[in-house]
Order: C-alpha cells, then sequence, then structure tokens
C-alpha cells in the first residue's frame, strides 16, 4: 500500500496539461512513500494516451478503453476498480471541472478522505497538504488521516513530466455499468461574437473595483482613448455587464497581449491562469495585498475612479 | 416536486487582517451568503414561479448567526429552512467534506427532495466537493459546474451545460433525482425585496442538532486537520508607481507608450 495512483485527463480527443503535472506530483509522493506510480487513462484513445502518459518516472499505464468523451459513471467505476486492485496509498486527480465530477464521488465510495485544490503535498508517514482559503488570502496546512487518502491538484502548480519512460502500459477490464442516468448529448463553444480579445497587443481589463455597471463607460472611454481591447474577469460577465467573449481566465480566453492593464482585479487564481502570459502585466488595486501585484510588472495602488480619469487625458 | 438548496453563510476576510492560531481573527471577518449559494438560491426559486416546484427548502449547516444568512434565503423565495447545529461542530475549525456529507445526506432523508441545488464551492473552505460527495451517497444521479439548467418535468430530465474550461460547455441529460451544483453566472440572483424580507420573518427556520437528524458524534470526525494558517508570502517584483493620481498615470502612460501600445 506504499503506490500512488493518478488518473490523467482528456478532453476532445486530447490530454489536458494538468495529466502532465499529475504525474509530476504523483512522483513526488510515490518517491515519498516509496511505491510505484501507476497512471489512469480512461476513456478515448487510451493507447496514443498512454504513450504520451508514459513519461520520466511513471511506472505503469492502465488504460481503460470504455466511452470516449468523460462520463462520471465511467470514471467512478473504473476508478473504483483499479483502486481496488492497486491498492495504493494516495490517490491523485485533477482539481479540474470534470475532476471535481468525479473525484468526490470515488472518494466517498472508497470512504477517502479527500483534499481538494491541494497547491502543494508532502508524504511524511502521513499525507499534508497545503490548500488555499478565502480566495487565496491565505494559505493552510491540512494533515489527512485515514489509511488511504484522496487529493485533487490545483492546475499549473506542478511542473508537466518530461522524457521518456518506461512503464508498462496494460489495459484494465473493468466491466462498466453505464445504467447512469447523465447522458453527455455534445458540446458548445462559447464566447463568440465580436471581437477576439486573444489577437489583442493591448487590452484593458476590468474586475469588481469597477462596483457598478454605471461606472462602465468611464472604462470604455479609456478604452477608445488608448486604442485599446476590453476585457474582464469573471464577475463582470456574470453580472451582464459584458458579454461572455470578454471574459478572461479559466472559464473565458487566454490571452497573450503586449500588454495587460488590470484594474480593479484582485488576481484570483482562475483569472491569472488566463493572463499570466501577458509580456507586461500592469495592475490598479486598492489592496496593495492583492494576489494580481505577484504577477504584475507595475503597480499602482490607488483607487481607480481617481487614476482612470487621469489617464484618460494623457492620450487625448 | 420539491428541490432542495444548501446555503452557506461565509467569512469574507477584510484586506487588512492579522491570523490568531489557525483562524483568521473574528473582528476581520464579514459573513454574507455564499456567493455561488445565492445563484442555487435564485434557480430554485425561478424553477417554483415557472410551475413545477411547489417548494423550496434550505439547509444550512452552522451556528445561529447563520440565521441571518438564511433568513435572506427566505426573503429572496425560499419557503422554509433547516438549520443543523450542534455543540459537537463548533469546536472544529475544518469540516470535511465527509462530515458535510453525513449531516446533508440526513436532512434529505428527511425531506426526501427530488432535486438537490448546491453552489460549486464556498468562498471560504473551497472544497467544491460536497454536491458532488452527497449526490454519491444518496444515490442521486449529479453534475457538477453547471451553468444553464433547462427542466423538463414530464422526462424528469434536466437539460444541463456544464461550464468546462477554456470557453467550452458539455451539454448533459440528467434523470432526476438529482443533485447540480451551481456556477455563478447561471441567472441573475434577485435582491431581496421589502415584502420578501417581511414574509421571511414568519418562514419556519427549523433547528436540528446531531441526535435530531439520527446522528452520533462518529458521524462528524473529521479526518481532515488543519495544522497552520499563515499569509502567502508576496512573491511581488511589480514596480509600484508613487505619487497622487495624476504623477501615477503619467507614468503609467510612459510605460504603455514605451511598450508602443498607446500614443
Amino acid at each position: 500500500m506504499s503506490d500512488v495512483l493518478a488518473v490523467a485527463e482528456h478532453r476532445r480527443g486530447e490530454l489536458r496539461d494538468v495529466s502532465y503535472e499529475l504525474l509530476t506530483a504523483g512522483r513526488q509522493v510515490a518517491d515519498a512513500t516509496g511505491g510505484d506510480l501507476h497512471v489512469a487513462v480512461v476513456s478515448g484513445d487510451t493507447e496514443a494516451f498512454a504513450d504520451n502518459l508514459n513519461r520520466e518516472g511513471v511506472d505503469y499505464v492502465h488504460t481503460v478503453g470504455d466511452g470516449e468523451e468523460f462520463d462520471h459513471d465511467v470514471y467512478v467505476q473504473a476508478v473504483e476498480a483499479l483502486h481496488a486492485e492497486i491498492d495504493p496509498q494516495v490517490l491523485v486527480m485533477p482539481n479540474s471541472v470534470n475532476g471535481l465530477d468525479y473525484a468526490p464521488a470515488v472518494a466517498n465510495r472508497l470512504d477517502l478522505p479527500l483534499a481538494t485544490d491541494a497547491v502543494g503535498i508532502e508524504y511524511d508517514g502521513g499525507l499534508t497538504v497545503t490548500r488555499e482559503m478565502y480566495g487565496s488570502k491565505v494559505e493552510t496546512t491540512v494533515e489527512v488521516g485515514g489509511d488511504q487518502q484522496a487529493v485533487t491538484i490545483r492546475g499549473a502548480e506542478w511542473p508537466a513530466a518530461e522524457g521518456v519512460g518506461d512503464a508498462e502500459i496494460a489495459p484494465f477490464d473493468v466491466g462498466i455499468d453505464d445504467e447512469g442516468g447523465a447522458t453527455v448529448t455534445g458540446f458548445e463553444e462559447v464566447g463568440g461574437g465580436d471581437v477576439d480579445i486573444s489577437e489583442a497587443d493591448f487590452i484593458v481589463s476590468i474586475g469588481r473595483g469597477i462596483e457598478e455597471e454605471e461606472n462602465l463607460p468611464l472604462i470604455e472611454d479609456l478604452v477608445e482613448a488608448s486604442d485599446a481591447t476590453l476585457a474582464s474577469s469573471r464577475p463582470i460577465v456574470d453580472n451582464g455587464w459584458l458579454p461572455k467573449n470578454r471574459q478572461v481566465g479559466q472559464s473565458g480566453k487566454v490571452v497573450t497581449p503586449e500588454v495587460y492593464l488590470a484594474i480593479g482585479i484582485s488576481g484570483a487564481v482562475q483569472h491569472v491562469a488566463g493572463m499570466k502570459g501577458a509580456d507586461t502585466i500592469v495592475a490598479v488595486n486598492t489592496d496593495p495585498n492583492a494576489p494580481i501585484f505577484d504577477i504584475a510588472d507595475y503597480g499602482i495602488v490607488g483607487d481607480l475612479f481617481e487614476v482612470v480619469p487621469e489617464l484618460i487625458e494623457e492620450f487625448e | 416536486m420539491k428541490v432542495l438548496v444548501t446555503v452557506k453563510e461565509v467569512a469574507e476576510v477584510a484586506d487588512d487582517f492579522e491570523i490568531e492560531g489557525t483562524e483568521v481573527g473574528e473582528r476581520y471577518l464579514e459573513y454574507d451568503l455564499n456567493e455561488w449559494d445565492d445563484y442555487a438560491v435564485e434557480e430554485a426559486v425561478q424553477l417554483k414561479e415557472e410551475g413545477p416546484v411547489e417548494e423550496v427548502v434550505t439547509v444550512t449547516i452552522g451556528p445561529e448567526r447563520s440565521e441571518e444568512t438564511i433568513r435572506m434565503a427566505l426573503a429572496k423565495g425560499a419557503d422554509r429552512a433547516v438549520r443543523v447545529w450542534d455543540d459537537a461542530l463548533e469546536d472544529a475549525d475544518l469540516l470535511d467534506v465527509e462530515t458535510k456529507t453525513n449531516l446533508l445526506e440526513a436532512v434529505v432523508e428527511e425531506e426526501d427532495p427530488d432535486l438537490v441545488l448546491t453552489g460549486v464551492q464556498s468562498g471560504d473552505d473551497n472544497f467544491g466537493a460536497t454536491g458532488v460527495s452527497l449526490a454519491d451517497e444518496i444515490g442521486f444521479q449529479w453534475g457538477a459546474v453547471v451553468n444553464a439548467l433547462d427542466y423538463d418535468h414530464d422526462a424528469g430530465v434536466a437539460h444541463v451545460h456544464r461550464e468546462l474550461e477554456g470557453g467550452v460547455e458539455e451539454l448533459t441529460d440528467i434523470e432526476l433525482p438529482a443533485v447540480l451544483t451551481i456556477q455563478t453566472g447561471i441567472n441573475e440572483p434577485r435582491y431581496a425585496s421589502l415584502r420578501g424580507i417581511r414574509q421571511a420573518q414568519s418562514k419556519e427556520i427549523a433547528t436540528k442538532s446531531l441526535d435530531d437528524v439520527g446522528l452520533d458524534a462518529g458521524a462528524i470526525e473529521s479526518d481532515l486537520t488543519m495544522t497552520a494558517m499563515y499569509e502567502p508570502e508576496s512573491e511581488s517584483d511589480a514596480e509600484i508607481f508613487e505619487g497622487d493620481a495624476g504623477e501615477t498615470a503619467e507614468r503609467l502612460a510612459e510605460v504603455l507608450r514605451e511598450k508602443g501600445v498607446a500614443e
């Protein structure tokens, strides 16, 4: 019971980045437990996926061929059966939208304590994870008891595993019972429309700090004066103040402009995932401790309602 | 049909705060309805207004203080509330997913809902797991991170969109009974009207102890123990412009011109 089982994630024919990060996190734990790293890949073209997942540090890849795309009923049954077979110390899954659609059910079914959204994992005779609380304002360390444990890891916190491994790749027969009652009927791309913010060189992006929809014209004036492209963080789109195609972040667009000017955006991890690739990041925020300043190159700690009018004058 | 909505009161931390042990000092906390649950309540109330739902019941795991937040959900249109709390829960600084699952399962057994709506996650401890764990425990079907819901009452099927990463949505048909975890942006949560707030005062909040819901202390023994809380070290190496609004804006404009993105 010293092995580690990591469950890969793919969508529409491609492994997602978090899959390779899971290998790194899983290997790290397996080194500490002194066990093997097992990787499970469920549904789709599992043979091709297994070849890609055979990276340095991987000992076994188990392929479960049932189904094409993610289906939580298939995943729950596959992971449950593999867990029984491998009897791992730690089960590692992605803290993605699909990860959170099966990991809690697996943990419940196997009676495993579950620590989600881990940004750090230590194993030293027992499992300890690092998690954030209160929208990244604090970090906590959490001891996870029980005989065996389950963890979901946040994306982009571990480097991707590289190289080519010499893992043993073998199909694993689960005998899926697909009487689930949840049926995936298709996919839809959202966020099309008048403008593609991912093409923009200069983005002015607004967040909760704008406070009211009535304050939007102020930002639009800045966008016009400086010839920028307007984008926003999630709450602005949730409120219906801007259309979905303007949303930057994990569930919106990933942008890589020359300059990203974040105004009244605190810099939650979901937002940062969509804009950290910008060449230059400038932040305007009243809170000097806002996480946006951690990734900013330049910053103004101040009130946007005072700074933005001055900035507009600079360009008029 | 009946909808059960989980309602959590969450703490929001002030910009400047201090940590005492493994907690943020009480005086730096402001309590509010969990943002995701606000959308779940709205979705339930809209289902009632559209017809198929007869009753919307909220369930909260929380101390007496949370009744203010529960009243807010009642003012927005929920019919009545159940609040589970116990002295035994008072000392825990972290209720793990299993504990919450056990407590909610007990309420589900009593209420026998057709549909359970939860928020995707809570703004404080951010596990994002209770809804799906609960679904598995009570034998309901489920869908996580739902940002569109169209309920076909005759077929007993919820046609949902699940919001995946990167601007892709998964279209899924989910048979009831089911648990759906509701994402922000699925609707526009209403503000409580004065009339709603008045009516909420006379709506029932049933308070239940562990004993009342048929559980013993073993059901809330958490496998997760918080051993430390600290402020993450700032990794900032940003150059912060000093001066008044005019001066900082001038410096910012210089940067934008240097980078060649604005004139």
